[in-house]
């Protein structure tokens, strides 16, 4: 049977977070964590190989303990089950080193049953078939299974759950792996393994509105004026 | 899908202060509790200004205070009558409210009602989010149980209690209150949250550590119609709002938030607010209409509680722990019909009561007449209130006249605007409608 697994997120509400503007930190006190918007796609992608293929979904999850709500929240959409990885170990890990322990979470879950795709937000038998929307075109590529996908919010939002399904993930309590359940070198993760270190965090000055400027109707006029702003600059040679 | 719809004892609507304290005491006594909130979360759509009292908080959760997340204990109490460019202030402050167990606490709810989410989750019953419950199910007279937004949403419990806030859908649609509140039973409230940091909150209203001021203001403050302003001091932000009745509103055509900005460019006000960072806005409604606008309280296999039953002491700005206790009163009633496994119209109005032994209804009885008075005496929030400041001013100010003079000044000023029969039967009647 076909296993999937989405990886999901818990973030703050990012319409509601702010940064201090004197300490340069995010603001996150009092803000609600929701499921990271650009994962919801991922979750339905997940869904629809249910519906089509009858996939075996599982959700995997990092981050602190009340992560597990993120989880129950997501199983409401109709997946099989959720792991939440949490460990200290974990604290402080930067792309690098979440991806190492999403990826070690991905080989314990294939443990119990091989995974055959790994869906992530923003970012199908046994060769799939997709089709990438590009700009202005589409492009179908094949690939082998496994494999990892990236969906984007064209996808959709995953459907409206039922509320059997919503009371069914509330009540699921949701297994907790660690390092070691995962497998993974300590120092891979978290603080130690991860390269990037965060100095700073400020928010980005306010751009200054640009220019406008008025000129009806006669193109010579308005062309002129474009070349003078463009020497002025020194874009262009006068 | 292959679930079944579950059957549970009982069904509360609504994760308010209300519905939250009876699911509460009704799962700590092992019964399957379900909770359907709309919002995001608990507290996510709560508005409230608000005070928080300590004393029928611990009623549900004994010792709360030292585990939730509150903002400040309240030490000083103010009270402002407000005319367009004077303020006569009447403060109150006692060393008993800076020492612990406290009085009472500001809190935002949305903190608070996610911990005590948290609470309810942790005694055993179930909290389900983003769900709206668009109408009761009924068998002949019976409630059964309710219908949700949800795909496959019908969910059947013994008994429902509906704690879904001033406009209860549900008391409406079983037919326990009239369908709209009248405008004059209403407040339409607005509050924001204003940013600063906590130095100048301690500084500005002269208070240290985690204490905190309350203050209401009249009159002016809602431009003379019926209804309060109130500024409260949080930790690191103020809650500053005002509202007045609906009625009054309309036929004056203003806004809410007109309302609010008037109130917030007064200049007592202002200066308290200066510096300040709008975080967030919000509007909701007040029941006002008391013991005359309360609906039927039970019926076959629904209680109402809380906002939705129109418990609101609006003189002593009471709302949500009588919401708390009403929900109290009602999981007492649940359980005792629970033992006799008999949840009829006559069984849960026990609930009723209950109510009407407590100090809510003797509350609610005491001011009945009040809303009514006020309404039609909008001299008290016009008249008196500048008679009262110019009162002062003149025998404040020294100007070479005597103060028997300008006491007799004040007296026949007063005399000439409005006949001394006519004020008597005013303070008469205002006594009357409070005492
Ligand atoms: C500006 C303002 C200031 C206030 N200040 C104070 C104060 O300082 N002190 C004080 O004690 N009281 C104050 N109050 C009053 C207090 O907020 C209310 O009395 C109290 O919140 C009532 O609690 P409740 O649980 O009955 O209703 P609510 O708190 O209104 O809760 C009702 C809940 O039901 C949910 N709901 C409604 N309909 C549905 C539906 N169909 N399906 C699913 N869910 C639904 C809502 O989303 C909401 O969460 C204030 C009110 C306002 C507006």
């Amino acid at each position: 049977m076909l296993h999937v697994v989405v990886c999901i997120k818990q973030v703050p509400d990012t319409t509601q977070v702010r940064i201090d503007p004197e300490t340069n930190t995010l603001v996150r006190e009092g803000i609600p964590a929701i499921i990271n918007p650009f994962d919801m796609p991922a979750i339905e992608a997940g869904m629809q190989l249910k519906d089509r293929y009858g996939a075996t979904v599982s959700l995997l999850c990092m981050g602190p303990p009340q992560a597990s709500e993120a989880l129950q929240k997501a199983l409401s959409y109709g997946a099989d089950r959720g792991v939440l990885l949490s460990d200290r170990a974990l604290i402080g890990s930067d792309t690098l080193a979440t991806s190492k322990a999403l990826a070690c979470g991905v080989e314990a879950l294939g443990k119990e049953m091989p995974v055959d795709l790994v869906i992530c937000g923003k970012l199908e038998k046994r060769r799939i078939r997709v089709r990438r929307v590009l700009e202005g075109a589409e492009e179908v590529l094949d690939a082998p299974l496994p494999a990892l996908l990236t969906v984007l919010k064209e996808l959709g939002e995953p459907r409206y759950a039922s509320l059997p399904a919503v009371i069914r993930g509330l009540r699921t309590s949701i297994p907790v792996w660690g390092v070691k359940e995962i497998e993974v070198n300590t120092d891979e993760v978290g603080l130690a393994g991860s390269p990037t270190q965060v100095r700073r965090i400020f928010a980005p000055p306010q751009r200054e509105p640009g220019e406008v400027v008025s000129a009806d109707g006669e193109a010579e006029k308005i062309a002129n004026l474009i070349l003078d702003r463009l020497i002025e600059a020194g874009f262009v040679e006068g | 899908m292959t679930d079944k719809p579950e059957r549970f004892d009982v069904i509360v609507v609504g994760a308010g202060p209300a519905g939250m304290s009876a699911a509460y005491l009704l799962a700590k006594e092992g019964l399957n509790v379900v909770v359907i909130e709309r919002g995001d979360f608990p507290g996510s759509k709560n508005v409230m200004g608000g005070v928080l009292y300590r004393h029928p908080t611990e009623e549900i959760i004994p010792g709360f205070w030292r585990e939730a997340p509150l903002e400040r204990h309240v030490v000083e109490t103010q009270t402002w009558v407000l005319t367009e460019k004077a303020a006569f202030k009447a403060a109150h402050r006692h060393e008993a409210f800076a020492q612990e167990p406290y009085n009472s606490f500001t809190v935002l709810r949305a903190r608070f009602d996610k911990w005590m989410g948290q609470q309810v989750r942790a005694a055993g019953a179930l909290i389900v989010p983003e769900t709206v419950v668009e109408e009761p199910i009924m068998q002949g007279d019976k409630v059964v149980g309710v219908r949700t937004g949800r795909p496959d949403g019908d969910l059947y419990a013994d008994v429902v209690i509906a704690a879904d806030g001033v406009n209860s859908l549900l008391a409406q649609k079983v037919g326990l209150r009239e369908k709209e509140i009248p405008t004059n039973e209403a407040a339409l409230a607005v509050k924001e949250v204003i940013a600063l940091p906590r130095e100048v909150i301690e500084d500005r209203f002269q208070i240290t550590g985690d204490q905190g001021v309350t203050i209401e203001m009249y009159a002016e403050a809602t431009w003379g119609m019926v209804g309060t302003g109130f500024i409260y001091t949080n930790k690191d932000s103020l809650s500053v709002g005002c509202g007045a009745l609906i009625s009054q509103l309309v036929e004056r055509g203003v806004t809410p938030n007109d309302l609010l900005e008037h109130m917030k460019s007064h200049p007592v006000v202002a200066p308290l607010l200066e510096g300040g960072e709008t975080r967030e806005y919000l509007a909701h409604l007040i029941p006002e209409g008391g013991l005359y606008g309360m609906p039927k309280l039970s019926t076959h296999g629904m209680l109402v509680v809380g906002d939705a039953a129109m418990l609101v002491n609006s003189m002593h700005r009471e709302g949500s722990n009588l919401a708390m206790l009403s929900g109290k009163m009602a999981a007492q009633a649940v359980l005792r019909a629970k033992e006799w496994n008999d949840f009829s119209a006559e069984s849960l109005a026990y609930y009723d009561q209950l109510l009407r032994d407590s100090f809510i209804y003797k509350d609610l009885y005491k001011y009945r007449n009040m809303a009514r008075f006020f309404e039609t005496h909008p001299e008290f929030f016009g008249f008196y209130p500048e008679l009262l400041n110019e009162a002062c001013r003149e025998m404040l100010t020294v100007d070479g006249v005597s103060k028997r003079s300008k006491q007799r000044k004040i007296f026949w000023d007063a005399l000439r605007r409005r006949m001394p029969w006519r004020m008597a039967l005013d303070f008469y009647g205002a006594w009357r409608s409070i005492a």
